[in-house]
């Protein structure tokens, strides 16, 4: 063979490797496959329910484990049978039973019995284990005594399981959204055979989440884990309502640069972003329209106080500051994403009338702060405590102009990357910061409660007796409308105090193929996966 | 020469034992920990979990631990991803290396050439041509370069992917983008190297033989005129190994490049360690490997 032959029989090769690579886009050969492919922001800390703390990592692990109760596609507050096939609550929903369903089966095959579920509450709420969100089951009566060391009996929790497909539940308060609560990945039970075949109840960090070892009970099962590349979780064949699970698979891709993951989309490599930088929400509202979904957000943004400051201690000031920021115009030219303008910290549900506190009002404003004995020479001066991600840093320069334009205020800005900012947040060394919460269930007490003293999360050094007595009423309050109005206000004493001003609610900003069915608008964003499914779109 | 080698060999474990003293150090100085989250956890837990990790002992003691772990080929786990730093790293260094690998070779077969034609057009269109592609090249970073890449290259040509990292094909851009800066610097240092030896006696002399113009070129010009060139990649090859955070990020590489910022963001201070001992120490393997090619490439160093 000539040299000239060799060199046509090589360009014929690459030829025809490029000819084979062309065909149908990624995302519908994945979609004919029944593969849905997310955009999933970072990789996972990991895939035990009971360490991981994430959305990122609930993403992934509502594939692979069930809770109690599911989600239901598209209504909230619906909540469908997962593990439990029933359930019920005494009158003032203080004691639960839930009958677990008896074809309830790990993928394994092995029976998910109660006992699973009694190991699983008892292994989070270990004080060796060291679980950060054990905190989600100190509703459990004596969890937080057993989960602080302070009892070191299990039997003193509130757990038990009469036989093995009944667990009863007592809790330490009246509430009535355990439902929601069992949804939340700390609810989840987890394998015992498995565990314990790879270490022990309190040990952290064993292998048992490996591809190789994992066993769970939800509809798909983890197949591969290529660290920073993607997680692949297939169908599981052992589930109890394998029939209405319609896809084969699911791969989570761990995005973390916003613009890489839409231009992925726009490439037809994903079926669904995970978010949506501000600026290419306008590019694709206008060009992408039919793949945009802007859809409420169970979270508020909003500025903290600390109110130990000298300067900030004063009411007066706290409330100019509040009364001129213009959410309004925060929302329309930097965040573009039909986020709404916040009156409180809980954002309004059908049932929960948020008090109306705040809103835009410079006139009002300047007139607080000249009550407040600024004015004149004495200009108000503080500092703002910012983080270094682009979102914050616009909004900070808005704020500063607003507070500059409105109150004559000199604010400086203070960048401080991530853990420097929560540091410097926890021990009060800030003036105002920015900050934001995200509930972990629908209800108003996952914006509540962290404002009590000593809480951690509440970061404002702001404390008030009255208010947490009316949230230790609404805990003992049987009937669910008083209890909620109940809230509502103590809401209003919180908002009146103003140890924070609440700026917007959050949305969601994503895109999502359409060839995606069955994946409606929820207000947690935790789309059950059993229910979604798969065609080419018609465009296609 | 073994000797040598030996004793750079030792001096590499010194400057990475410093390297990693210092890191440890300056990583517990930064304000938070590896278990602070927005959300935060009850003083008991944070406590536990610090307990776990040793970090409740002094920086002493959890320094003496950390090397006894060192000792047993153990990297230790790292806090925050609750994995073994040695498996982290082990599944992110394959991309980094094969990116490396490939922005090298991208970087020696534009760059070295395009350095030699220069400096023998010297003055020339060719040259000032060269030198204004190679100056952009340095000048424009790679976040510009990566995006418009993929943005109008990858769109257009059906093997090629925006982002990911499935197939070889998906190695082109990422490589493309981390080679050429490297490929304008070291057609810069070629050309200046070129230059210097092309003025030498010997090859005016080689010139006034009558030897043809491509021997003295490729026989008596290239072998002095690249020992620059072979200085500045060893090191380069280092760094293009350890990988690029924006490379990785905006190609979706699963590398080593993230795990450098984002251990020093989470404050996982097993990792950092583990990526510092790892970086350090290729960063010394391949200033030896260029000491031993230079060498090689001139005898008078011998001596």
């Amino acid at each position: 063979m000539s040299f000239a032959h060799m060199v046509y029989l090589l360009l014929a090769a690459c030829g025809l490797a490029l000819v084979s690579c062309k065909g149908d886009p990624p995302i519908d050969t994945y979609t004919k496959k029944k593969i849905l492919v997310l955009g999933n922001s970072t990789e996972p800390q990991g895939l035990d329910p009971q360490i991981v703390t994430g959305v990122i990592e609930s993403n992934i692990i509502r594939a692979l484990f069930e809770g109690l109760c599911v989600e239901h596609p598209s209504k909230q507050g619906i909540h469908l049978p997962g593990a439990a096939a029933s359930w019920q609550a005494n009158d003032d929903f203080t004691e639960w039973t839930f009958q677990l369903r008896k074809d309830g089966q790990w993928s394994d095959g092995t029976p998910l019995t109660a006992e699973d579920f009694l190991f699983s509450y008892q292994r989070i709420l270990h004080p060796d284990f060291g679980a950060e969100y054990a905190g989600m089951l100190y509703y459990i009566q004596g969890a937080e005594s057993y989960n602080k060391g302070e009892a070191t009996d299990f039997s003193s929790v509130g757990i038990s399981a009469p036989d093995p497909y009944t667990l009863k539940i007592k809790l330490k308060a009246s509430i009535p959204f355990l439902p929601d609560l069992t949804k939340h990945y700390t609810w989840y039970p987890v394998p015992k055979h498995i565990i314990l075949k790879h270490g022990t109840i309190d040990q952290r960090n064993t292998p048992w989440t490996e591809p190789e070892n994992i066993v769970s009970n939800g509809p798909f099962i983890l197949k591969q884990w290529r660290l920073n590349d993607f997680i692949h979780a297939e169908k599981n064949a052992n589930y109890w309502d394998k029939d209405t699970v319609k896809l084969k698979g699911i791969r989570f891709l761990p995005v973390s640069n916003q613009y890489t993951e839409a231009r992925m989309f726009f490439n037809e490599q994903l079926h669904a972003t995970y978010g949506l930088a501000p600026e290419m929400i306008e590019h694709a509202s206008n060009h992408y329209k039919k793949y945009l979904r802007q859809e409420t957000y169970l979270g508020t943004n909003f500025i903290r106080f600390n109110v130990t400051d000298p300067t900030l201690k004063e009411l007066k000031v706290r409330q100019a500051l509040a009364l001129s920021i213009d959410s309004e115009a925060i929302i329309t030219h930097i965040l573009k994403g039909g986020q709404k303008p916040a009156y409180g910290i809980v954002p309004p549900t059908e049932d929960y009338h948020t008090p109306n506190a705040v809103s835009f009002d410079p006139i009002r404003a300047k007139q607080l702060l000249q009550e407040a004995g600024y004015g004149g020479s004495k200009k108000l001066r503080v500092t703002l405590l910012s983080t270094d991600r682009e979102v914050s840093k616009r909004l900070s320069e808005a704020y500063q102009d607003m507070w500059k334009k409105h109150l004559d205020a000199e604010v400086s800005i203070e960048q401080r990357e991530w853990k420097t900012y929560l540091s410097r947040m926890s021990e009060l060394d800030y003036q105002l910061a920015l900050g934001g919460w995200i509930g972990d269930y629908p209800d108003p007490t996952t914006f509540l409660d962290m404002w009590k003293t000593g809480d951690g999360n509440n970061r404002t050094g702001w404390s008030n007796k009255q208010y947490e007595a009316l949230l230790a009423t609404a805990e003992q309050t049987k009937d669910p409308e008083a209890r909620l109005r109940i809230l509502e206000q103590a809401e209003a004493l919180f908002l009146s105090e103003m140890p924070i001003i609440p700026v917007y609610w959050y949305t969601t900003n994503y895109l999502l193929h359409t060839s995606v069915k069955g994946w409606h608008p929820l207000l947690l964003n935790n789309h059950p996966y059993k229910f979604v499914d798969l065609e080419l779109s018609e465009a296609n | 020469m073994l000797r040598t080698i030996v004793s750079r060999l030792l001096q590499g474990i010194v400057v990475v034992f410093c390297l990693l003293l210092i890191t440890f150090v300056l990583v517990r100085l930064m304000p938070g920990d590896p278990f602070s989250g927005e959300k935060a956890h009850s003083a008991h837990i944070i406590e536990k979990n610090k307990e776990r990790f040793h970090l409740d002992k002094s920086y002493p003691e959890q320094f003496a631990v950390y090397l006894g772990l060192l000792m047993q080929g153990d990297m230790g786990d790292s806090p925050v991803k609750e994995q073994p730093v040695a498996k982290i790293i082990e599944h992110s260094f394959p991309a980094s290396l094969i990116l490396g690998l490939a922005g090298i070779t991208i970087a020696i077969v534009i760059g070295i050439p395009a350095g030699i034609l220069s400096a023998l057009k010297k003055n020339s269109y060719i040259d000032y041509g060269t030198m204004v592609i190679a100056m952009a090249g340095i000048s424009i970073p790679s976040f510009v370069i990566a995006p418009l890449l993929a943005g109008h290259i990858a769109t257009h040509v059906p093997f090629l992917k925006v982002a990911g990292w499935g197939d070889p094909f998906d190695w082109i851009l990422p490589a493309l983008t981390l080679g050429l800066g490297t490929a304008a610097y070291l057609a810069r240092i070629t050309r200046g190297g070129m230059l210097e030896v092309l003025n030498q006696d010997y090859i005016r002399t080689a010139h006034a033989k009558g030897v043809h113009p491509a021997i003295v070129v490729t026989k008596h010009a290239i072998r002095g005129g690249i020992i620059p060139a072979v200085a500045y990649i060893g090191p380069a090859f280092a760094a293009l190994i350890t990988g690029s955070f924006i490379i990785e990020t905006i190609f979706q590489v699963p590398g080593m490049g993230q795990h450098f910022v984002n251990a020093t963001k989470d404050r996982d201070y097993f990792l950092l360690q583990g990526v510092v001992i790892l970086f350090g120490s290729l960063i010394v393997f391949a200033n030896l490997a260029a000491d031993i090619a230079l060498v090689m490439l001139n005898p008078r160093i011998r001596a």
